[in-house]
């Protein structure tokens, strides 16, 4: 089985660092065109040259995507150049650890505007292009906490946003089905990132006691299953959501 | 970065019930064009040749064992007879499953016996027949085809009897997951929606306009597509999926 991803144009959001970094590295070794939004582009440049470097192709973009009109002008801009999205990858996240009565309405506003409007947002505006191809993947990572209300790291407010991906996730399968075009989510559970590295020993092993597994994710085992998702290897998949979580959830 | 990712399944030892035709016969063929040497089977003995002779003309490695797989002492002898040939089972495949399309009202125990002693115990005795081995080994692959009829109580094809079964295969892989997971063993299961086969094909035709309505893809799906979720699922890519149950259904159930 051989992931071919020649001539397919992807947006990945978020792919300064960590998780989205590997996606954009993982699909640009099978031969895509990577476009990036990340407000961080010196990360994002980074990660731009490492694809050059191997021969592949790349574009980067400071953009909010909680913003509309920013996103929109950024996939027109994508659109001209290469012709078209054919993938998007909505990563681009951000958490808070703070428990539910220590937040603000601020910071309920920003988690869910990044979180979830900024899903909402690229969906939004690479819809119409892939609906008029007739073919669209789109991947959403999500997360784990989006199922249990937060937990290892995420707090109540971003298990929140990441249950509204997951539904999101499902609207845009079950409408944008009829199109030919995939949505699906991943649910990552703890992976090997800045994310995790500020965990004490003590906690670390406390988390590992319920993964079967016994092992963190890294990011390139979310980066393989969105790879798979990304692929015609998945075209019967749609409106699924994939845990890469080392067996934590064991749900539906 | 890496080069273009492949899977790369030569020397690996993939074992499929029910696979000399329909979905298993796919994964089969799908798994042996990742190079991975396949053993069938299936209680359909000439079908299960045939399949075998045809796969091994097109020069691809595969064996065909007889088999009930509701048998759990034959379960066994053929599990013994793997080993001792090949060395090792790297992956199980359990496809082997009938349908039972009586409604609950019809049914008795006799078909009670019948669904869940294949659908079912058929499960229990190839992964039980395994899972010492892959525990010694430190690895291996299970992969279940489970049903979105055990999700949704049946429905389209399979009946209460058939969802209870294959609802069974969920909570197995789950608890295979739980405890094979410490030794490096993933356990997962692959839910179809409609597929394009012979149990699938065999649905009234006015059942399937329904069908394809609720299908937000519009349409069936082909037992390749199965078999490619099956390969990735058995692959290092998806070394940190396990006790997931994945959904290959166009859409249907999105859970």
């Amino acid at each position: 089985m051989k992931f071919d991803f020649n001539g397919k144009n992807v947006l990945v959001t978020g792919a300064a660092q960590g998780i989205g970094r590997s996606i954009a590295l993982t699909l640009a070794s099978c031969g895509a065109n990577i476009a990036i939004i990340d407000m961080n582009v010196e990360g994002a440049g980074e990660t731009k040259a490492e694809i050059e470097k191997s021969g592949g192709k790349s574009m980067v973009f400071k953009a909010d995507v909680s913003k509309l009109e920013m996103v929109q002008e950024v996939i027109a801009e994508v659109e001209a150049s290469w012709g078209s999205i054919d993938i998007l990858v909505n990563n681009a996240g951000i958490v808070s650890p703070k428990p539910f009565l220590e937040t603000t309405q601020e910071e309920w506003d920003k988690i869910m505007a990044v979180n979830l409007k900024g899903v909402y947002n690229t969906c939004f505006a690479a819809l119409p292009g892939m609906i008029g191809r007739k073919y669209g993947k789109i991947v959403n990572i999500a997360s784990i906490a989006g199922k249990k209300g937060g937990g290892f790291f995420g707090n109540t407010i971003y298990g929140t946003s990441k249950a509204g991906v997951i539904a999101l996730t499902k609207g845009i399968a079950r409408e944008a089905g009829p199109y030919g075009i995939n949505a699906n989510a991943i649910c990552p559970g703890p992976i090997e990132t800045n994310m995790l590295s500020g965990c004490s020993k003590e906690n670390r092993e406390r988390i590992l006691q319920g993964v079967p597994l016994k092992k963190f994710g890294q990011p390139q085992d979310i980066a393989n299953m969105v790879l798979f998702l990304a692929s015609d290897f998945a075209s019967h998949v749609t409106g699924e959501i994939t845990d890469v979580d080392g067996g934590i959830m064991r749900d539906n | 970065m890496n080069g273009p990712a492949v899977i790369d399944l030569s020397g690996k030892i993939v074992v499929v019930t029910g696979a000399s035709r329909g979905i298993g016969r796919a994964i089969v063929e799908s798994f042996c064009e990742s190079g991975a040497t396949c053993v069938i089977l299936d209680i359909l003995e000439e079908a299960g040749r045939q399949t075998a002779m045809e796969l091994n003309a097109q020069g691809k490695k595969v064996d065909f064992l007889p088999l009930d797989v509701s048998d759990h002492s034959d379960v066994k002898k053929a599990f013994t007879e793997i080993f001792s040939k090949y060395g090792r089972v790297d992956v199980l495949v359990n496809d082997a499953g009938v349908t039972l399309p009586t409604p609950f009202a019809e049914c008795d125990e006799n078909d009670w016996e019948r669904v869940i002693g294949i659908n079912l115990k058929g499960c229990f005795n190839t992964c039980n027949a395994v899972f010492p081995e892959m525990i010694k080994n430190g690895s291996g692959k299970i992969i279940n085809i489970a049903s979105i009829a055990g999700k949704l109580g049946g429905g389209f094809r399979g009946t209460a009897i058939y969802a209870a079964s294959k609802a069974g295969v969920i909570g197995l892989t789950k608890g295979l997951a739980r405890e094979g997971g410490p030794s490096g063993i993933n356990a997962n299961a692959v839910c179809p929606g409609v597929i394009s086969t012979v149990m699938g094909n065999s649905i009234p035709e006015e059942q399937k306009k329904l069908i394809i309505e609720g299908t937000p893809l519009k349409r069936y799906g082909e037992p390749r597509e199965i078999a490619d979720v099956v390969v990735f699922l058995a692959s290092d890519m998806a070394g940190h999926v396990t006790g997931e149950i994945f959904d290959v259904d166009g859409g249907i159930v999105r859970d």
